[in-house]
């Protein structure tokens, strides 16, 4: 008998067998078996891989992970998570599951906030009929990977002219070292619905550990859906995530990426804007510490007209980090009247931070309006003296450049407590 | 209230400053004229606190405190206030924002209270009404797109803001329309008290018609060479700089 030599996708995919789907509904199984023919044909990406040119993943794939096999979430205190002054729904998975003792969910009619698991066992539920039919396993390897062996996830959905009245706020966190944890997030808003969601993804103890996350967003007619997205992983982590986003006509989606920690940072972001009268906002900020590697790529695929894309990330990158911004816009032929604008802007504190910016435009219509520009730059020294000599400390100086440059960056958000939190974060790390 | 003692200063190894003498006390207006790149600048950098500049000998006391020794925002935080010559644009930074900050850093570091926001605000509506500021400057971003008056009116208004005890004015009149040349002074003049000082750097006579001095000092080539009183900017306006220079070849 021959052994062939195991290649990391094996041993990752080992990792993950003992995780049991058998009771799932036939919809899901075909789901899973779906997407384990795709990952047998996909491979981990390299550096001739374009859409992976500047990231590796040595960091994350050469490792042995280990998976939670049931959901036995440890009793934990997430209060350090929430936001100060919120009056949210409060959802919280643990190493990749639902907890139903740390939930905090008021009711409200037409507003359905579930586990993942559970909802898939439900055959009325919308998720048989959404479920990876946007993230699709056989795009890419991480996607792939996740509809293979998510364990858990959030279901939300919005019905029609229903308006969510408190934020959800998703609290992800993991608790164990060298865990590997999958989760999905699932979000349908209907015609005219409105939902403000925030997703935290943290650490409490949860050293070397790797979230590859996938959320897939549908917007109906009219519909509006915030996300925020707070990455705040401490120590040494690594996070690699997806969102899918589907817009119909006249609606609004706004993601806010706020990027505060993590050893390797990857977001996949790709918005199919398929109907006209649509908004969508995609902004960001990162901030980059010791060797922090955070990697941001994004596409927004206008297919039709009459709509608008806005798009600022700003990024500020300490000590050795590396930044890498990759934004694509498309306008397609049919998308007359298009008006799409892209910037990233990144602020290098030290010599050794580096930035790998590549915004895109390719338009194939025309009759739009579309800009796209990079800077990167220094903090300006001449004004940090300024305000110094007005005695204002250097340190507060450089607090009040960096709020000034990310402002913009932050106007999306619209729910305030969580603009003060972040605010509030930005703070304290620049005035260590 | 300032002692500045046989300062020298270089930058790039070019030595600048060659042994400034002067002394300034509490109640008094000084000028300091001179031909372009003589060091007037750089002397007001040094005491601001500028990095830049390397003091390679001398002293500098500000009542009874090594200035030389002392943090810009220290400096400021003890009453050291530097206009600058060309005032920087701060995007995204509003002027009463950063405004506030200042006051407040100064209040903490002399033990005091933060100031109510009540309180400051009302600062705020007195001060630019005295140097005629349009309160929309006040809280738009710090410089950002005003024209070169508005610049030197807001680092006056800046000034009245934070009632230094010894102020610094390189080049206010510069730029400066022949009203705002007399708000600008009006300004300066209100402030003045016995108990703090004011040093107007200029090329022009006609500022000190508004800004009355006690002392005029030419400096050239990076020392003093000459002191007088009102009178010698007077001369100097009638003719020029070259008898200066004449009697100074040796430097
Ligand atoms: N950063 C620098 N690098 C090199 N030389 C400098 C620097 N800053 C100032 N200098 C030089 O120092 C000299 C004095 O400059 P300073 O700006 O102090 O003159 P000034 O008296 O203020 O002139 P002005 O009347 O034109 O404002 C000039 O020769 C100038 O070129
Ligand atoms: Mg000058």
């Amino acid at each position: 008998m021959t052994t062939a030599a195991l290649t990391k996708k094996d041993i990752l995919v080992e990792s993950l067998s003992q995780l049991d789907f058998s009771n799932e509904p036939t919809f899901a199984q075909e789901l899973r078996s779906k997407a384990k023919e795709a990952l047998n044909h996909l491979d981990f990406p390299t550096s001739k891989t374009e859409y992976w040119k500047y990231t590796r993943l040595g960091k994350i794939i050469n490792k042995t992970y280990f998976v939670q096999n049931k959901n036995a979430v440890p009793q934990i205190d997430v209060t350090s998570f929430t936001i100060p002054n919120l009056d949210s729904n409060i959802v919280v998975l643990v190493n990749g599951y639902y907890s139903d003792e740390l939930l905090r969910i008021a009711p409200q009619s037409g507003v359905t906030i579930k586990s993942l698991k559970n909802a898939i066992q439900q055959p009325d539920s919308f998720v048989s009929n959404k479920l990876g039919k946007i993230a699709k396993a056989e795009k890419e390897i991480f996607i792939a990977l996740n509809t293979v062996s998510f364990t858990d996830g959030v279901a939300i959905n919005i019905d029609k002219n229903v308006a969510c009245e408190k934020p959800i706020h998703v609290i992800n966190v993991v608790t164990e070292k060298n865990l590997i944890a999958n989760t999905r997030v699932l979000v349908q808003a209907k015609d005219n619905a409105s939902v403000k969601i925030i997703e935290s993804f943290v650490n409490l103890g949860g050293a070397e550990s790797f979230t590859n996350s996938v959320a897939e967003f549908f917007l109906s007619v009219n519909a509006q859906v915030e996300y925020n997205k707070l990455q705040n992983k401490e120590g040494e982590s690594y996070q690699i995530s997806t969102e899918q986003v589907y817009q119909e006509a006249n609606s609004h989606f706004t993601i806010n990426t706020i990027t505060l920690d993590g050893t390797l940072v990857r977001n996949n972001l790709n918005i199919d804007v398929d109907a006209e009268g649509c908004e969508t906002n995609l902004n960001s900020i990162y901030l980059g510490k010791e060797s922090n590697h955070i990697d941001n790529h994004t596409i927004v695929d206008h297919l039709k007209p009459n709509c608008n894309s806005n798009e600022v990330y700003k990024g500020i990158l300490d000590d050795n980090s590396v930044g890498v911004f990759n934004g694509k816009v498309f306008v397609r032929p049919d998308a007359q009247k298009t008006n799409a604008f892209q910037q990233n802007n990144n602020i290098l504190l030290t010599d050794n931070a580096v930035i790998n910016s590549k915004p895109e435009l390719e338009i194939y219509a025309d009759d739009v309006k579309c800009s796209h520009g990079s800077t990167t730059g220094q903090l300006d020294e001449e004004a940090i003296f300024y305000l110094q000599a007005r005695g204002i400390s250097k340190k507060s100086a450089i607090n009040l450049m960096i709020s000034a440059f990310i402002k913009d960056a932050l106007e999306t958000i619209t729910i305030e407590a969580l603009k003060n939190y972040i605010d509030t974060k930005i703070e304290t790390r620049f005035t260590k | 209230m300032l002692k500045i003692k046989n300062l020298h200063a270089s930058i790039e190894d070019k030595e600048i400053l060659r042994g400034i003498n002067l002394e300034v006390k509490a109640g008094e207006v000084h000028a300091i004229m001179g031909p372009n790149g003589s060091g007037k600048s750089t002397l007001s950098a040094v005491l601001a606190g500028r990095e830049e500049y390397e003091v390679t000998e001398g002293s500098v006391d500000f009542d009874g405190n090594d200035l030389l020794d002392l943090s810009p925002e220290d400096r400021a935080r003890e009453g050291v206030f530097l206009a600058f010559q060309y005032p920087i644009e701060i995007p995204g930074v509003s002027n009463v924002n950063f405004l506030k900050t200042a006051i407040n850093e100064k209040r903490a570091y002399h033990g005091e209270e933060a100031i109510a926001a009540k309180d400051f605000l009302a600062l705020v509506k007195e001060k630019s009404a005295l140097v005629e500021l349009d309160p929309k400057l006040a809280s738009r971003s710090v410089n950002e797109g005003f024209s070169g008056g508005e610049k030197k009116r807001n680092e006056i208004f800046q000034m009245a803001m934070l009632e230094p005890k010894l102020s610094i004015l390189d080049e206010t009149d510069s730029g400066l329309d022949i009203d705002a040349l007399r708000i600008v002074a009006k300004g300066v003049n209100t402030l003045k008290s016995p108990k703090n000082a004011t040093i107007v750097i200029t090329h022009y006579q006609r500022l000190l018609d508004y800004i009355v001095p006690d002392f005029v000092h030419v400096l050239y080539n990076g020392r003093i060479v000459k002191t007088g009183g009102k009178e010698l900017a007077l001369e100097l306006e009638e003719k020029g700089y070259d008898w200066i220079k004449s009697e100074n070849v040796e430097l």
